[in-house]
């Protein structure tokens, strides 16, 4: 169940980084038009973001990882995104009147409205890793798995949002709605992970100190409960 | 632009291409790939036209007849410049969208007491203009090279007015969406003069018709409807003049258009204040504006 809600939350999160981005886009035209340096603004805001998020997702996987702290990264993530539906316009106004040239001022714009919640999105997958990796000789394929999914659903969230859900809703409620999502699985996350942890009966810091020994069979015990979509999972768990 | 003029010129071209008494061919002039698209030259007997696709026949933005660079080839700018019927002398003009030049050049020459300004995207568009299509900048005509947005609201900031504004910004395969929503329409309303007067122009076909329609009359309840292949909508920051006045106008502008080889008169029929569009369509904003979707169905 927990390694089943790692991968979700990793692909619900590539989603909803590029549904923000492509809406992203939409924020910013009214104030800096839609010239190429807008988008490329957008875009290096993303990928910065997204590469120091992975940076401090891996560091804090190191203290105390679980699937509820998890879900808490996409929480905040989400209620980072409120500012955006709440100040976006004055405040691409202000940020368009203290800096004049477009290129500077899109690139401060959208650093303002969008690296806080894509710095979260981006701690996500390395800390899912963390929780789903139980040892060395199955990094590899846990990892590769995870991509997979987090960047698929970049891919669904950049296809639905451009093709469809902006001929259907406006834009807020796009957002809206993303953030709702992102809400209920970190709700679930931090559930899953709270009873998780009253299952095994043990302090999670001493059983996390254990460095992938106590976890796995912590794992394992969430797999027994008998999910059919887990079996990948069984298989690494018994191979030592 | 001018999509709609797709069937009327494949014909007209065709036709050309086909009669021997027309042995001309298309002739490629210029091709470059700019930051936005690729921008194209290509001359036809005598008639030299800008591009922004390879199918140049469906696709033409603006058009030139070398040997009489002053006639208008084609039929949107004429139905543009019919918008001097509801204010004949502006003072100040601002048009978003430059092509190939045709209408400020125009405008420039109609006009000898107007500053007009320019705001096109695209540098390479500008530079094409410059070196094949006769334009010019200079103290009365400046080119602004950036987003129309942008530049409306700078100007608004500036608390500048113009008497004519003129949006021609629109491709027939690509429509900046920030450029036809209800909030851009009202900052250009108010970047008009009292009695400032708009010219848009826009589509008449597609199901981006009905949504357009309501976004306009949204920010200007009501305004003239102009439709062949293109549609132009005209309207007024003041009251819009009635019939008899745009029939006296367009009769003072007969001789100073008849330069550009077109009869001031034959724009006048396509005056309309008919609202022929389903009202309630949903309006196009800043939170809602699919136009490129919408565009792409019947």
């Amino acid at each position: 169940m927990q390694s089943l809600l790692c991968y979700v939350i990793a692909g619900w999160s590539g989603f909803f980084v590029m549904a923000v981005e492509l809406l992203g886009g939409r924020l910013l035209a009214p104030t800096f038009g839609s010239s190429i340096y807008v988008w490329g603004a957008i875009i290096t805001v993303f990928m910065l973001a997204l590469s120091l998020g992975y940076l401090a997702g891996g560091r804090w996987s190191t203290h105390a990882p679980s699937v509820a702290r998890l879900g808490a990264i996409l929480i905040v993530a989400a209620a980072t995104v409120l500012p955006l539906i709440l100040f976006a316009e004055p405040m691409l106004d202000a940020v368009s009147i203290a800096v004049p040239d477009p290129r500077f001022g899109s690139l401060l714009g959208s650093a303002v409205l969008f690296f806080v919640p894509t710095f979260f999105s981006g701690m996500v997958s390395p800390y899912a890793v963390r929780l789903l990796v139980q040892d060395r000789s199955s990094s590899g394929r846990h990892a590769g798995q995870l991509y997979f999914v987090s960047t698929f659903g970049s891919a669904a969230g950049t296809l639905l949002t451009s093709f469809y859900l902006v001929l259907l809703m406006e834009l807020n409620h796009i957002l809206l709605a993303l953030l709702t999502i992102s809400g209920l699985i970190g709700a679930t996350a931090l559930l899953v992970g709270r009873t998780g942890d009253a299952g095994a009966g043990a302090a999670a810091a001493t059983r996390e100190a254990g460095a992938g020994q106590a976890p796995r069979a912590h794992m394992s015990g969430e797999v027994d409960d008998g999910r059919a979509g887990a079996r990948n999972e069984t298989g690494a768990l018994h191979a030592p | 632009m001018h999509h709609r003029w797709q069937a009327r010129c494949a014909g007209v071209i065709l036709a050309l291409l086909a009669g021997a008494a027309y042995p001309g061919s298309l002739r490629q002039l210029h091709a470059e790939r700019s930051l936005y698209r690729e921008v194209l030259v290509y001359e036809n007997d005598g008639v030299r036209c800008m591009c922004f696709t390879r199918q140049c026949r469906i696709g033409r933005q603006s058009c030139m007849d070398v040997k009489h660079p002053d006639r208008i080839v084609m039929n949107y700018p004429q139905m543009m410049l019919a918008s001097l019927y509801v204010n004949p002398s502006p003072r100040s003009v601002l048009i978003v969208g430059l092509g190939g030049g045709t209408i400020p050049r125009t405008l420039l020459q109609l006009l000898p007491d107007a500053h007009i300004d320019v705001v096109e995207i695209d540098p390479a568009v500008v530079k094409v203009a410059k070196k094949y299509f006769r334009f010019e900048d200079g103290a009365r005509l400046r080119v602004f090279e950036m987003d129309g947005r942008v530049y409306v609201r700078r100007a608004i900031r500036e608390r500048r007015k113009y008497d004519l504004i003129m949006l021609d910004a629109f491709d027939h395969e690509y429509i900046p969406e920030h450029l036809l929503t209800r909030e851009f329409i009202a900052e250009v309303k108010s970047l008009l003069s009292p009695q400032g007067v708009l010219a848009a122009n826009t589509f008449s076909s597609s199901r981006l018709y009905d949504h357009e329609s309501v976004t306009y009359a949204a920010v200007f309840p009501h305004f003239f409807n102009l439709k062949r292949e293109n549609r132009v909508i005209i309207a007024s920051n003041g009251a819009l003049p009635d019939a008899e006045q745009i029939r006296q106008r367009s009769e003072g502008l007969e001789s100073a258009f008849a330069r550009y080889g077109f009869k001031a008169s034959a724009v006048l029929p396509l005056f309309s204040l008919e609202q022929d569009w389903d009202r309630d369509a949903r309006q196009l904003t800043d939170q809602y504006s699919p136009a490129n979707l919408l565009n792409t169905r019947e």
